[in-house]
């Protein structure tokens, strides 16, 4: 350990780390451009300066390491002037075009500017021109030479993180630009990030172009259904004017740091992966029950149900449960469709749908949920593949079918899903999206999605994490887990809950795996779960 | 004037040649020293000698190899630094063209001093003839041995490498030049680790100039005594002076470290041409700061031009008469900095292009009073941000020309104002 000093308050540190590690252990703020935690050191920004005691300039804090006794400012006199000098140099040639740039408003010339510059500005020259601007270098991002301010950090995520080494500088000089190699595109898997960690608009997200002023965007943490991995995201929505940008309110997904799950990145399927919350919604109740299509509300489509439910054979009945649900959903799910009406026909694994793997980030499983379904519901064997309950439903041996989210005729075929409507009298379906299922369901009832409902996943290794709501339930559709209540209210059930949480403290007291955990004890970085 | 020591073979035609050189002695020191002495006694040796660095820097030589790790498993390289792109400067040149047995006997001593196996030498890319006689030496030097396996019967090592730079003036920083040698962009490196501890390859690497070197058979052959009395206090040795500008006689000059400047200018390089007056030196490279004909009463070496707030730097030598432009002095060497920073730390970038442009309108008569302080403040905030000297060395040209010449910086930017001119 090493005692310093930092803006007079004194810090034991762990030896050899650099300054600007301990700065941030502080939680004290530096202007940084070229540093990032995950990459190596470039030093090139030069704008971290700070005064260290008995050294006759300001050093660069992200390569300097403290020693025994060190005495930092990061805020004196001679460390601001020497941040806010350096602020000039990399402003001299900016073009300043804030107002047609998506960065504006996160962009950290404009925050070191009001935090350390506000200087007057000096420069009074023909900046110099570059010869890519608002150039597409990829299908996910686009380049302005000008905004750049070279400080490496896509040069090196390329280089270190994914190792496609896709950038570099060329030039030199205040001709420098920073360029993809010639005859390549961006394009891999992880390409979204460079431009998170672009600290300016050099780099801008397609996707996101133009959509929205940040500053009209709300933020909330959660966690990315794409896959099995359940990285750390903040959905990132429209705030303030509803429906202005037709019926999208998700503008975009961002990765949230989480150092033992996704570091700070995300993959591109997850990132863009964010259209099925606005798009293809399921948002009224249908039901072409005995012919009738007259408009439902949700008691009387709830009370027909359990009417169909409490007369139906537990062993001509079968739950098509979803790993796409939260842990709750699935505890009640278990609670009603197993304990209650005691079915035994159940699975929610849908076969040969393994995606992409890689041994970054991206898993094979594309459900958020498998661990916590199979933990929850699936067992005993028998329990988790659907293709017994649909090969039964296709033979006729079913009389009706509870399906959540799956599409048979995506996982099995359009013939199957055909033979299945033949051969079973009642198909109910809850999802919160359109499908060929759905389509053919006699009773449908819309849910809400991920985004729009709070709860817990819980991912490949078992690490329970939580979802936030971010937005309303779209339309007439609720989540998942208040339906299941209201249904197993109106199956006489003794159960009521007014949060998830609270359904989680039971779910974790009764599955010994999630062993009494409760959503304060699951923290921002999640909670691994116990089981042996 | 002194017995030539480092120049002695410069005026010998042919000398580049074993046939001409061997019998001048080339090589013998190398031979007795390579059987005689331990690696210790020879940086021993060279570290009492006083000798310095003479690529610029002037750090102590015979310390710069003590920094080498103890009981290191990696392999240890000499770099020798022939890139000579400081403008003003053409002392090793000579030595590569004229006399390279003596550089590659020095290369053969110092890489027995510190171990290494592997040498590479880094060459100016524009010098074609200095190539061209390094290359013809270094394949005789193979062909006798002196390179190669078991050099001498003493059971030792060398290879020896030479690479040709691509112009740029960077790669003669020793870690861009490393960094080049790598095959990589010639981009100064992060300091620490410095390259005695983590350098070429990512082993440790000592990097010597040219010059520097082609001391160490001399000092190894007359002892450290002999070469630190050559010099000034702390100097040691004789030092190739890069003479330019407007003197009789330009050209390199081999004088003892110390050297008055007035006696440099008038009396080994004959004094100012047609006899004008002395306007202004420049002694250490367009880095160093200028002296006025004020101030030429120094000591040239390390310590005496430091003492007068500039630097000895590769001792090019740069003498200005009464008929030069400062403006335009300035507006070359902001050029050369401009065209030269490698860009990668944002002050040195942006800073000398900034005020190369600056430097531009005030020479095409479009400047203003106001950029004089401008520049000032341009050169003064680049100054020690950055990650090598070179934001350093382009700074010091527009501090010392301005404000030791700032009437006549003035009066131009008046006297130029172009009618109607919109700036300023
Ligand atoms: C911008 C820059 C350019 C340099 N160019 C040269 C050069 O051309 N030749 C050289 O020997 N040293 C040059 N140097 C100095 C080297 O970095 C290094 O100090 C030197 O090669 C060490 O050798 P020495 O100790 O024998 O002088 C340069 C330094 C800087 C900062
Ligand atoms: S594009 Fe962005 S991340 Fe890449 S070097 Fe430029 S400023 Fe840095
Ligand atoms: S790796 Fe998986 S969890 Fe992470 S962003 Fe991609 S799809 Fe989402
Ligand atoms: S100071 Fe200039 S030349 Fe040196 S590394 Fe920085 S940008 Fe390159
Ligand atoms: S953040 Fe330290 S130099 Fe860029």
């Amino acid at each position: 350990m090493a005692n310093i000093t930092i803006d007079g308050k004194p810090y034991a540190v762990k030896d050899g780390i650099t300054i600007i590690e301990a700065i941030d252990e502080a939680k004290i703020e530096l202007p940084r451009y070229c540093y990032h935690p995950a990459l190596s050191i470039a030093g090139n920004c030069r704008i971290c300066q700070v005064e260290v005691e008995k050294m006759p300039r300001t050093v660069i804090a992200c390569n300097t390491r403290v020693a025994e006794g060190m005495v930092i400012h990061t805020q004196s006199q001679k460390a601001k002037e020497s941040q806010a000098v350096v602020l000039e140099f990399l402003l001299a040639n900016h073009p300043l075009d804030c107002p047609v740039c998506d960065q504006s408003g996160e962009c950290k010339l404009q925050d070191y500017y009001m935090q350390v510059g506000l200087y007057d500005p000096k420069f009074d020259d023909v900046k110099v021109k570059k010869t890519k601007k608002a150039f597409a270098i990829g299908p996910t991002i686009m380049l302005d030479q000008e905004r750049c301010i070279l400080c490496t950090r896509c040069v090196r995520f390329a280089d270190e993180v994914t190792k496609t080494h896709d950038f570099g500088v060329f030039n030199r000089g205040d001709h420098s630009e920073l360029d993809i190699y010639p005859g390549k595109t961006l394009d891999n898997k992880y390409s979204g990030n460079v431009a998170d960690i672009c600290p300016v608009g050099a780099l801008t997200d397609r996707d996101f172009r133009f959509k929205m002023r940040v500053w009209y965007l709300g933020s909330q943490a959660s966690v990315c259904p794409g896959c099995s991995r359940g990285c750390n995201i903040s959905i990132e929505y429209e705030k303030s004017r509803p429906y202005h940008l037709k019926e999208e309110r998700i503008m975009r997904l961002k990765p949230r740091e989480n150092p033992e799950v996704n570091k700070w990145w995300i993959c591109d399927e997850g990132r863009y992966g964010y259209k099925p919350v606005d798009f293809g919604r399921l948002k009224t109740l249908k039901t072409n029950l005995n012919g009738n299509t007259a408009p439902f509300d949700w008691k009387a489509a709830l009370e027909e149900i359990a009417v169909i439910l409490k007369s139906a054979h537990p062993h001509r009945w079968a739950l098509a449960a979803s790993p796409e649900y939260t842990n709750e959903e699935l505890y009640l799910q278990k609670k009603i469709f197993l304990d209650e009406l005691k079915w035994n026909h159940v699975g929610f694994k849908a076969p040969g749908q393994e995606g992409y793997e890689d041994s970054f980030l991206m898993k094979a499983d594309k459900n958020p949920n498998s661990a916590g379904a199979a933990q929850i519901l699936g067992l005993e064997a028998g329990r988790e593949v659907l293709t017994p309950i649909v090969e039964k439903a296709k033979r006729g041996e079913l009389e009706g079918l509870f399906i959540f989210a799956h599409d048979l005729a995506k996982i099995y075929g359009a013939e199957t899903l055909a033979l299945v409507r033949k051969n079973v009298k009642t198909i109910i379906f809850e999802g919160p999206n359109q499908n060929a299922t759905s389509d053919a369901a006699d009773i449908v009832l819309p849910s809400a999605s991920y985004a729009e409902k709070d709860g817990t996943f819980t991912n490949f290794e078992g690490r329970v994490q939580r979802i936030r709501k971010a937005v309303e339930p779209l339309g007439g559709s609720r989540p998942a887990w208040e339906i299941l209540l209201e249904l197993a209210g109106v199956l006489g059930m003794d159960l009521s809950y007014a949060r998830p949480e609270f359904i989680f403290s039971d779910l974790a007291k009764e599955n010994e795996a999630f062993g009494g955990l409760t959503f304060k004890q699951i923290g921002p970085a999640g909670r691994v779960w116990n089981k042996k | 004037m002194t017995e030539p020591i480092l120049s002695r073979n410069f005026n010998v035609p042919n000398a580049w040649k074993l046939s001409v050189a061997g019998p001048r002695g080339a090589y013998e020191t190398a031979r007795k020293v390579l059987l005689a002495m331990k690696p210790e006694e020879i940086v021993q040796t060279v570290t009492a000698s006083n000798l310095r660095g003479l690529g610029g820097a002037g750090f102590p030589t015979g310390k710069k190899w003590q920094f080498l790790p103890k009981d290191n498993p990696k392999p240890v390289y000499l770099v020798v630094n022939a890139d000579e792109g400081e403008p003003g400067t053409f002392k090793d040149r000579y030595i590569l063209e004229r006399d390279p047995h003596q550089l590659i006997e020095g290369i053969v001593l110092s890489a027995f001093a510190i171990r290494s196996h592997k040498a590479y030498i880094y060459i100016r890319g524009e010098y074609v003839e200095p190539y061209q006689n390094l290359k013809a030496a270094l394949d005789e030097a193979y062909a006798e041995n002196f390179l190669g396996k078991n050099i001498f019967g003493s059971g030792w090592d060398l290879d020896l490498v030479v690479h040709r730079g691509a112009g740029a003036y960077i790669c003669g920083e020793e870690t861009a030049l490393l960094n080049s040698l790598e095959g990589g962009k010639g981009f100064p490196r992060l300091k620490p680790p410095f390259p005695a501890i983590v350098g070429l390859f990512g082993c440790p690497t000592i990097i010597n100039n040219v010059e520097t070197l082609a001391c160490v058979p001399h000092i190894l052959k007359n002892g450290a005594e002999w070469f630190a009395n050559l010099g000034s206090p702390g100097n040691g040795g004789t030092h190739l002076f890069s003479v330019s500008g407007h003197v009789k006689k330009p050209g390199v000059y081999e004088l003892p470290m110390g050297t008055p400047l007035r006696q440099m200018i008038y009396t080994h390089a004959g004094g100012i041409r047609n006899d004008r007056a002395l306007k202004a030196v420049i002694p250490g490279g367009i880095s160093a700061k200028i002296l006025t004909a004020g101030e030429i009463d120094v000591k040239m070496d390390y310590d005496g031009l430091k003492a007068a707030g500039t630097m000895l730097g590769s001792a090019g030598v740069m003498v200005m008469d009464e008929t030069t432009c400062m403006v335009k002095m300035l507006l070359v060497a902001a050029k050369f900095f401009a065209h030269e920073s490698c860009g990668q730390c944002s002050p040195c970038r942006e800073g000398t292009g900034w005020a190369y442009k600056v430097v531009q309108r005030i020479y095409s008569g479009e400047g203003d009073l106001r950029d004089l302080d401008t520049l000032l403040k341009v050169a003064r905030n680049m100054e020690g941000r950055t990650i090598c000297v070179f934001a350093d060395a382009a700074a010091w040209p527009i501090q010392s020309y301005i404000t030791k010449f700032r009437k006549e910086f003035e009066n131009y930017i008046l006297n130029h104002k172009k009618a109607g001119a919109v700036h300023g």
